[in-house]
């Protein structure tokens, strides 16, 4: 899936990173907890959470997660916003609950990570 | 070939800047060219490892040693020590405050994560004196 149709179906707004919208997507992972996702997340991701600190972005960068949704209307502050940029870290936010952006993204045909 | 060596001071009062040194390992992994699984797992079990040095120890060094078939992560604290390593290696136990896991972390996945990305991992530690974490990770395939 395309990081824009990503964008279309959570009717999301793309905080940085509007070049790398046309690269693709394959999974996603849903998770406000960090250590979760660097215990579990295999394949490159796309991780929607509602965590807006700066672990968030270390997270996606440890993980070469090239793109995070931030959930529930969630605006990290600018500084944020600007590691993400300097990482070419893709950021977009939706007004959906993370259970609903999963879902959306899922029935649209995104797939699920497969655990250990 | 010596071994390329880093040293890198964890601030232990500045929860932002958490990951700093493994961002950096990383970085210079990706350019002495190691293959991207290998730099994965070093990136993985040394960002656990900082954290865990902010969240409980109050900081320390890391000292990192790299040669083309093995990269050795040394973090070194001086916090309080772990009371029981049996029981901070289960999944799911943690001593970290309220504030940490509302930042996403504090969960009991440090340790075992980081066993679960090195393959060896040794700890030592001293209640009062602090823990000393040694990730070494295995690798032939360099460019």
């Amino acid at each position: 899936m395309k990081l824009s149709e990503v964008q279309n179906i959570l009717n999301a707004t793309v905080l940085t990173g509007h070049e790398f919208l046309n690269n693709d997507v394959n999974t996603a992972c849903g998770s406000d907890l960090m250590s979760d996702v660097l215990a579990f997340v295999k394949d490159k991701a796309l991780l929607l959470t509602g965590l807006i600190n700066p672990q968030v972005i270390r997270t996606a960068e440890m993980m070469d997660i090239e793109t995070i949704v931030f959930v529930r209307g969630k605006q990290p502050e600018d500084s944020i916003i600007g590691m993400a940029k300097m990482k070419n870290i893709t950021l977009m936010s939706t007004d959906y609950p993370l259970f609903v952006a999963c879902g959306l993204l899922y029935s649209n045909g995104l797939g699920n990570i497969k655990n250990n | 070939m010596a071994a390329l060596t880093m040293h890198y001071t964890v601030d232990g009062n500045d929860f932002t800047l958490a990951g700093d040194c493994s961002s950096k390992v990383k970085k210079s992994l990706t350019q002495l060219g190691f293959d991207p699984t290998t730099i994965r797992k070093v990136a993985i079990a040394m960002y656990e490892g900082e954290i865990n040095m902010v969240i409980h120890a109050n900081g320390g060094f890391i000292d990192v040693s790299i040669e083309p078939d093995k990269i050795v992560a040394v973090l070194n604290d001086h916090g309080p020590g772990i009371a029981d390593i049996d029981k901070a290696m289960q999944e799911g136990f943690s001593t970290a405050s309220n504030k940490v896991r509302e930042l996403g972390f504090g969960a009991g996945m440090g340790l075992p994560n980081m066993k679960k990305y090195s393959d060896e991992m040794n700890i030592s530690t001293k209640i009062g004196e602090g823990t000393i974490v040694t990730l070494t990770f295995y690798t032939k395939k360099i460019r």
